[in-house]
């Protein structure tokens, strides 16, 4: 799960920092199914260790 | 060969190739005048005129010969009797076909004909589909002066090598049509013509055919005037009586193929002539591998059983759906909505696809429907989505005819769309220039009159690496399209992305280390895209199925538009969609993120028009991909699946993963014509119906939407449509359609890129190609003319980033997979045909450095082992692999290719990363622990107890 979120983080990561936190936020709502979204927000809210930091901003927006 | 006399499907033969001309000719034929293209032929002018010009040689999908002398004429002006296939029309010229000279040189031709060939006509096995017989009548033979006592070839011997067809020598009148479809129709060029005058025969090279070039496409035994090149089905059953025009059901050419039949017995497929993708070809899989219909592991009746490890108990339609129904509900009332889900295959109809996915999102109240897309072009999907707005193909095939630089990236077409292969290597032969990318030394980079100018060896998972490459040369060589840029493409994103790629990271020579293609190579092929003319992208799954598979797609997309190839003939973005119908499950909203016509299942409006017309409420939030679906099931919270035509046990990475998940599951219901791997992971199997059992329709690359008719009754007795309505009744969801037409109307009211399709405007125009609607009214065949989809073209930026999945000095070696010609996916079909004589297992393609440094000679037993699994075959040698890299298929169960493949996987589509595993190769004195257990498990879950007779 770290790892496709930080996979999708690097995609992103060209773009200028306020786009890049948008297209991720994005892309895990459209994409990611709901159980997937929770497991990975209960991640961040545990701290989201070893994600990348726009996936962690990201994962934050979600809720 | 013309036999079937019904309404003309395309069936007259012309006798020589159409022309396009803007000049036209007129010219008079027995006194009647007929108005042609520039270039036309004589013969061909006859039969436009109504006539037909007596005609061995000629047949009109190769180019005029001259050796029959049967087509004489008489020209005014002119001397003697010109051959009418070689002479052109010429303004005012004035034709006589038939006269008592003219009758009396071709009586004679005939004559020599019938002096040296067999007199069985009434027990030749093509007594009443012979043109030989046709002319001896049309010419009026009523003797042969030389007798028979002459030297004669009557004692030539059969070529039976080939398990489909028959070379009878002694019938071959040597009129070299097979030569010539080998030659200009399929492009292998395995035929030829040995000896000179009497001794002349056709030959296959110095062996038969099975172990000549011949690819057993069948084109010669089409193009055969008599009984030379015969079908042994026609030669065991006798000829056909009546047909049906149906669509092939193997890869995503969508060859247009005529079913034969007796009765309700298929005799043989013939290509239709009239077939928008195909024209009259067809491939090894179409044209002769359909017995797999028939074979004796169809599964006629409905089976269930409590644990996977019981043996199967037959039961009734009633039965086994209400079973499956009440297991779900079960299922549902304990883990919740979300706990069950469905995936559909390409084997399906669109108008199956759509009623799957509907059942999904109306009876079981979710969106955890996926299909087999996934795990081939669905970065396809996204790429295109987002830099040009639609998720397909930009062109049709026939586009191919226009384009001056075809570029090949990750696709084997001679392999894997033969069809449209022939096609390409014909305009190759025209001229056109090649580049191809691929870490294999494939058979396009150079074959029979075809060499690529240039082929980019780049190393598995480098490909954005290599695209950004190119991308940086046409930016900084000044190569640049900037008019069709600035008309066309949103200006900010491209500054963003000019700067971006002219980057030195992404220049030919900082790349060089990372793909492994020299950099003078690549700069000269990026250029020769950007300045050979028309310049189009034919691209597969060595393209999509990476870590970066997406970003791949955005990168071509990306340097299409740079250099201004989109929107017009000649040019393009075309994946090579590897199946029959996945193009339509995908635009069938076969997806757990999109309805019909790719909208999100967020979008408001689109959500409303679904809910309005099922009459019940939808869910907004994305579903679960098929990998997401195997994970969730490890978890505990997917416990049901509902599997329409598709083997992920097989097909999907990963196979440890896999059958983890399959085991966790409570209710596995499977939908298909065989017990395949996924099938003996099932509680519930529906018997299946093949393309040749239903009606409906499918969708190849191309868009191109054509009907799939019935042959013969479903052996089940039920067509797969009509299963999941019953299954969806049960579950409470009637969905009370009487023929898929119903379906697709359906499907066209709420679906704006389907809003003019109806079957009836498919019988009319034979095929359409989606978009079809107010703008369309007859489809569109070239794509994002004038403006894309959505409007502006997007530039995306396209980062190299490396896969995680390295090699190591444990596993050093990487491995790609793909197809071949013989064998199909997961072999479901082509596996219980006569096609395993030239592939009865899948091997190990290793390069003679590797090899040796291992100790490994051809055809020893090997492992071939990763961070994921074990498991081994046996290899072949082969210098077509690039030393590093290894190479296998994934046809048959055994092989076990995918206990090796890992979890890693496209990042935005979870597409596999099929095509990068690191591994390691070597001796192995036995079969691996993961095969030892395949074979025993598979013995105990295909047990069936048939009911007793009496009982």
């Amino acid at each position: 799960m770290i790892h496709r979120a930080n996979q999708i983080a690097l995609f992103f990561a060209g773009y200028p920092h306020e786009e890049a936190v948008a297209g991720v936020t994005d892309h895990l709502k459209k994409f990611w199914e709901r159980r997937m979204r929770d497991q990975i927000v209960a991640y961040v809210a545990q701290g989201g260790k070893g994600l990348h930091e726009l996936a962690l901003e990201a994962v934050k927006r979600l809720q | 060969m013309a036999l079937i006399q019904e309404t003309d499907h395309g069936e007259t033969d012309y006798g020589t190739p159409a022309r396009i001309a803007e000049t036209l000719v007129t010219i008079e034929i027995d006194g009647k005048p007929v108005t042609v293209a520039r270039g036309t032929s004589v013969m061909r002018a006859a039969v436009e005129a109504g006539v037909q010009v007596p005609k061995l040689c000629a047949t009109d999908n190769m180019e005029a010969f001259g050796s029959c002398r049967l087509c004489l004429v008489e020209i005014e002006g002119r001397r003697g009797t010109p051959a009418s296939c070689t002479t052109l029309a010429e303004p005012g010229m004035k034709v006589r076909t038939q006269s008592p000279k003219i009758a009396k040189l071709r009586r004679g031709v005939m004559e020599l004909y019938i002096s040296d060939h067999p007199l069985d006509c009434l027990t030749c096995a093509a007594n009443g589909d012979c043109e030989l017989q046709d002319m001896a009548g049309v010419v009026g033979l009523r003797e042969v002066r030389y007798g028979y006592e002459g030297q004669n070839h009557l004692k030539a011997e059969k070529d039976q090598s080939n398990p489909y067809f028959t070379f009878d020598a002694s019938k071959c009148i040597v009129c070299s049509r097979c030569v010539r479809a080998c030659d200009e129709v399929q492009g292998t060029f395995a035929l030829t013509i040995q000896g000179r005058g009497f001794e002349s025969k056709v030959a296959s090279g110095p062996t038969n055919f099975l172990d000549s070039e011949c690819v057993s496409c069948g084109a010669c035994v089409q193009a055969c005037p008599t009984a030379t090149l015969m079908e042994k089905s026609v030669i065991d059953n006798g000829l056909p009586e009546h047909s049906v025009i149906t669509t092939c059901a193997y890869c995503g050419v969508g060859c247009s193929f005529k079913a034969e039949l007796q009765g309700n017995q298929v005799v043989r497929m013939t290509p239709h002539k009239d077939g928008k993708a195909n024209h009259g070809h067809s491939c090894v899989k179409g044209r002769f591998a359909w017995g797999y219909a028939t074979h004796k592991d169809r599964i006629t009746k409905p089976m269930i059983r409590a644990r996977i490890t019981d043996p199967w108990r037959e039961v009734t339609w009633e039965e086994a759906i209400t079973y499956a129904a009440g297991e779900f509900k079960r299922i549902q009332a304990k883990y919740g909505r979300d706990s069950i889900g469905g995936i559909t295959s390409s084997r399906c109809t669109n108008e199956e696809t759509y009623l799957v996915q509907k059942m999904i999102r109306a009876a079981f109240g979710n969106n955890n429907v996926d299909t087999c897309a996934r795990v081939c072009h669905s970065p396809t999907g996204y790429g295109l989505k987002s830099t040009f707005g639609t998720s397909a193909g930009t062109q049709d095939f026939d586009s191919v005819d226009e384009t001056d630089v075809i570029m090949v990236i990750g696709a084997n077409p001679t392999d894997a769309h033969p069809v449209f292969a022939s096609h390409m290597k014909k305009r190759l032969r025209e001229g056109a220039r090649l580049i191809v990318v691929d870490p294999r030394r494939i058979d396009l980079v150079r074959s029979a009159h075809v060499q690529a100018d240039y082929h980019l060896p780049l190393l598995p998972g480098s490909n954005v690496a290599v695209i950004n490459a190119m991308a940086h040369v046409i930016v900084t060589e000044g190569l640049v399209d900037e008019q069709f840029v600035r008309e066309r493409c949103e200006p900010e994103d491209f500054e963003l992305w000019r700067k971006f790629i002219a980057e030195e990271r992404n220049s030919p020579e900082a790349t060089e280390s990372i793909s492994g293609v020299p950099a003078a190579d690549l700069r000269a092929a990026a250029r020769l895209f950007a300045t050979g003319g028309n310049a189009a992208i034919y691209y597969g799954l060595g393209v999509t199925e990476h870590s970066q598979g997406s970003t791949m797609v955005m990168g071509m997309a990306n340097l299409a538009m740079v250099t201004g190839n989109i929107g017009r003939r000649g040019v393009g973005v075309n994946p090579l969609r590897g199946q029959n119908n996945v193009q339509g499950a995908c635009d069938m909203g076969s997806f757990p993120h999109e309805f019909s016509g790719y909208r999100h299942v967020s979008d408001d409006a689109a959500r409303l028009l679904f809910e309005e017309a099922w009459h019940v409420p939808l869910q907004n939030e994305p579903g679960l991909r098929i990998s997401n679906m195997l994970d969730a099931a490890c978890e505990g919270t997917f416990k049901g699946i509902y599997i329409e035509g598709e083997d992920i046990v097989q097909s999907d990475p990963n196979t440890q993963h896999v059958t983890a998940g399959m085991t966790a599951m409570e209710c596995v219901v499977v939908q298909d014509l065989f017990l395949n791997e996924t099938a003996s992971y099932a509680h519930v199997f529906f018997p299946g119906s093949s393309f040749l059992e239903k009606d409906g329709t499918f969708t190849n690359a191309e868009r191109r939407i054509s009907r799939v008719r019935k042959a013969i009754p479903p052996m089940a007795g039920l067509a797969d449509w009509e299963i999941t309505m019953r299954f969806s009744a049960a579950l409470g969801y009637p969905m009370p359609y009487r023929h898929p037409s119903e379906i697709m109307d359906e499907i066209a009211r709420l679906t704006p890129t389907f809003a003019g399709v109806t079957y009836e405007k498919i019988d009319q125009l034979g095929s359409i190609q989606w978009p079809c609607n107010a703008q369309a009214p007859e489809g569109t065949p070239v794509m994002h003319i004038g403006g894309f989809v959505r409007g502006k073209g997007r530039f995306l930026l396209t980062r190299f980033v490396p896969t995680e999945e390295r090699t190591t000095g444990k596993f050093p070696l990487i491995l790609t997979t793909g197809r071949i010609l013989t064998q199909y996916n997961v072999g479901a079909q082509t596996a219980r045909t006569e096609n395993n004589v030239w592939h009865a297992e899948d091997l190990l393609e290793i390069h003679p450095f590797d090899a040796e440094n291992r100790g490994i000679r051809e055809g020893d037993r090997v492992s071939l082992t990763s961070r994921a699994g074990q498991t081994t075959l046996h290899a072949h040698i082969s210098e077509r692999m690039q030393p590093g890299v290894v190479y296998t298929t994934f046809h048959h169960g055994f092989t076990g290719a995918n206990v090796v493949t890992t979890e890693f996987e496209d990042w935005a589509t979870g597409c596999p990363e099929y095509k990068v595993t690191a591994v390691e190769v070597t001796l192995a004195r036995r079969m691996s622990e993961w095969q030892e257990h395949y074979l025993e498990t598979r013995k105990q879950t295909t047990q069936i107890l048939t009911e007793a007779a009496g009982d």
